[in-house]
């Protein structure tokens, strides 16, 4: 008997796939949870319950979900055109760094109709300015963009803190590491006397527009069609760089959205907390998704469901919450790995 | 030279050591075809993985050993992704980066801030009293003495042995390999564990050598610098040592400039490292390094019919 490796075009379904590739994330899990001396399947219902066993719980889910997924739409459209977007942490920053900028010296100075649409703009284009120069490194020279956006987040998250720690830091702060507050014309409005906040709606609708504009637009056309080949898109002859430019621009923006969300609708202020990992966890959620736009709000709601318990079985048991961490790469790497089933199905066959 | 200056160069060999073991990992992983952006992730398993051996047995050498073997089954993972089930290799890289400084932090929380056993400088009679050279480079750990060493030997290996050109031609054109009768899938697992192991020493370093105690976050990009340098290196074993100790050099410098209390901000300094990783992969790619990578790095191959 031997087993042989055959294409198949009615492979198992993706959701199949997905849903077979948990196992084993879930057995390493649980040796982890072992191995520090934890019962795992109490771990696992500590974690499930405090993500989903109450309205609450559920709406902290929810909160964390939103600068999931934009940075999820963000490394989707990009990767979407072959683009590497490692630096959606820093973009998150960068956008949130524009925001508070806005908020604190600007704001003030505004009609208050004008804040908030104000503040949106200075988000995204705090993110899209941060992924200027990997975007046209990567066009003009061919600079790996994984390496250069991934440099960026660091300097981006030194950057902030040489600004909360430095020239805006809190005067009366008693050495917080953090700004002054904003006034409460630049907090964005919460909804269902939850900290669901605007960034939720804005986050879905780019969801949406994302969908309809790479499906139904001549510009989604084309990325698309970079997306499956590059080669034949320069041979069509299109602006191949600067689509290039343009999508990390997007990608950055969408990002940097993310960081204004946190820092207008969460924290009031920029502060400490504010590079937490969002900007590498938009990376799983856009492959499990499977870069499709419409699927990412889906896979940043599961994603945060797992940080959220990750968090909860922190404050139960005291076990680090960087298990969520732990449990998300394994996850991606069964899933890739898992995928194979879609394109390929094992047959015994008898050896010669 | 004034003191000031030796003492820089050889804080900065000792601090580009790690990223050196990491760069000669890479190296080879990448020369059989196989692109492994798990560097980061594979350094922090291999620091911890050194620690708490050292911790336990109370012996470094032994630690040592061990950080690389668990780097090598960490990038066993990513072969396993990779050549087993058809993974894309950056995304399994990433996810490995993600998986591997996730379960170091989970694992390794207990210990943070405890000091273990590790190595300290073991000065090479006779070599150490060398002017200039000596108290550069023979005033060093044991290890550091190893990866001079290992330099020489990748660059033989790969260069001038058969087992290196078959490593070679797998990663440059594995269709024309496999038709030679090469075990191209074989190959590329050997340069991945290999190349992890190597990594995983790297991560050994810092936590036995570099400091002797245990912190999250440890490795602090050094895996992406090392992902860097292999490029700046066009993927070359003896270029890779100049790229680590020029990078060693500047995190040397900016800690003791910022000890030395300079009126530069310190965060000027802090993004140096980051900074200049950019500015060297620009560099190389205006010298057309793509005309040296691997001709096959990151394809996979398509499983026989």
């Amino acid at each position: 008997m031997a087993i042989t490796i055959e294409e198949k075009t009615s492979a198992l379904h993706p959701l199949a796939t997905t849903a077979l590739a948990v196992v084993p994330v879930f057995l390493v899990g649980a040796v982890l949870f072992a191995l520090l001396g934890t019962d795992p399947l109490e771990a696992y219902r500590v974690m499930v319950v405090g993500a989903f066993g109450s309205w609450f719980d559920f709406s902290e889910v929810l909160v964390k979900a939103i600068p999931l997924m934009l940075t999820g739409l963000s490394v989707a459209v990009a990767a979407r055109m072959l683009l590497w977007n490692i630096g959606a942490e820093g973009q998150l920053v960068f956008g949130g760094i524009f925001a508070a900028g806005t908020a604190l010296f600007w704001a003030p100075h505004m009609p208050p109709a004008l804040v908030i649409p104000a503040l949106v703009a200075a988000g995204f284009a705090g993110g899209a300015l941060w992924a200027l120069v990997p975007a046209v490194l990567k066009a003009r020279w061919n600079v790996n963009e994984i390496i250069t956006t991934l440099m960026f987040n660091y300097v981006a998250i030194i950057f902030m803190e040489h600004l909360y720690f430095g020239p805006w830091r809190d005067p009366m702060g008693m050495g917080f590491p953090g700004t002054a507050m904003f006034k409460q014309v630049a907090w964005l409005p919460r909804f269902f006397q939850t900290r669901i906040h605007l960034g939720l709606f804005i986050a879905l609708a780019a969801a949406a527009l994302l969908y309809f504009a790479l499906k139904y637009t001549p510009w989604g056309y084309r990325v698309r069609v970079i997306g499956l080949s590059d080669r034949a898109a320069r041979y069509a002859g299109f602006a191949f760089g600067r689509q290039q430019v343009m999508v990390m621009l997007l990608s950055g923006g969408l990002a940097g959205l993310a960081g204004m969300g946190e820092v207008c609708g969460i924290h009031m202020r920029l502060q400490q907390g504010l590079a937490v990992g969002y900007g590498y966890d938009g990376i799983i959620i856009a492959f499990l998704a499977r870069l499709n736009p419409a699927a990412v709000p889906v896979a940043a709601v599961l994603l945060a469901g797992l940080i959220v318990g990750g968090e909860q079985l922190q404050t139960a048991t005291h076990l680090p919450a960087s298990i969520s961490l732990v449990l998300e790469g394994a996850l991606l790497l069964a899933i890739l790995g898992a995928s194979f089933f879609n394109r390929y199905r094992l047959r015994r066959t008898r050896s010669r | 030279m004034d003191g000031f200056t030796i003492s820089l160069l050889a804080a900065a060999v000792q601090s580009g050591t790690p990223i050196l073991y990491a760069t000669l990992g890479e190296i080879l992983t990448e020369k059989s075809g196989i692109l492994n952006l798990g560097v980061e992730g594979i350094m922090m398993v291999g620091a911890l993985a050194a620690f708490l051996t050292a911790l336990t047995t109370g012996s470094p050498a032994l630690g040592f050993a061990v950080g690389g073997l668990a780097g090598a089954l960490l990038a066993g993972v990513h072969a396993a992704v990779c050549l087993g089930f058809q993974g894309n290799q950056v995304v399994s890289g990433l996810a490995l980066t993600i998986l591997g400084t996730g379960l170091a932090n989970f694992l390794g929380t207990p210990f943070v801030g405890k000091s273990g056993p590790g190595f300290t400088a073991l000065p090479i009679p006779g070599l150490a009293d060398l002017p200039l050279l000596g108290p550069i480079f023979f005033r060093q750990d044991v290890l550091v003495y190893l990866s001079y060493l290992a330099v020489p030997l990748l660059w033989l290996f790969l260069r001038n042995t058969r087992w290196g050109l078959d490593l070679r031609s797998v990663g440059e054109n594995p269709a024309a390999a496999a038709a030679n009768g090469l075990n191209v899938v074989g190959w590329r697992w050997i340069g991945t564990m290999a190349g992890g192991f190597l990594t995983g020493l790297g991560g050994a370093y810092l936590s036995l050598a570099y400091t002797h105690l245990w912190t999250n976050g440890l490795s602090a990009g050094r895996g992406w610098i090392a992902v860097a340098l292999v490029i700046f290196a066009f993927w070359r074993a003896e270029r890779a040592m100049l790229g680590a100790y020029l990078f060693g050099g500047v995190m040397a410098f900016q800690l003791r400039l910022q000890a030395a209390g300079t009126h530069l901000p310190s965060s000027l300094l802090l993004m140096l490292p980051y900074a200049l990783t950019v500015i060297v992969l620009v560099l190389a790619s205006w010298r057309q390094m793509r005309s040296a990578m691997p001709a096959g790095l990151g394809i996979n191959i398509e499983p026989p019919d």
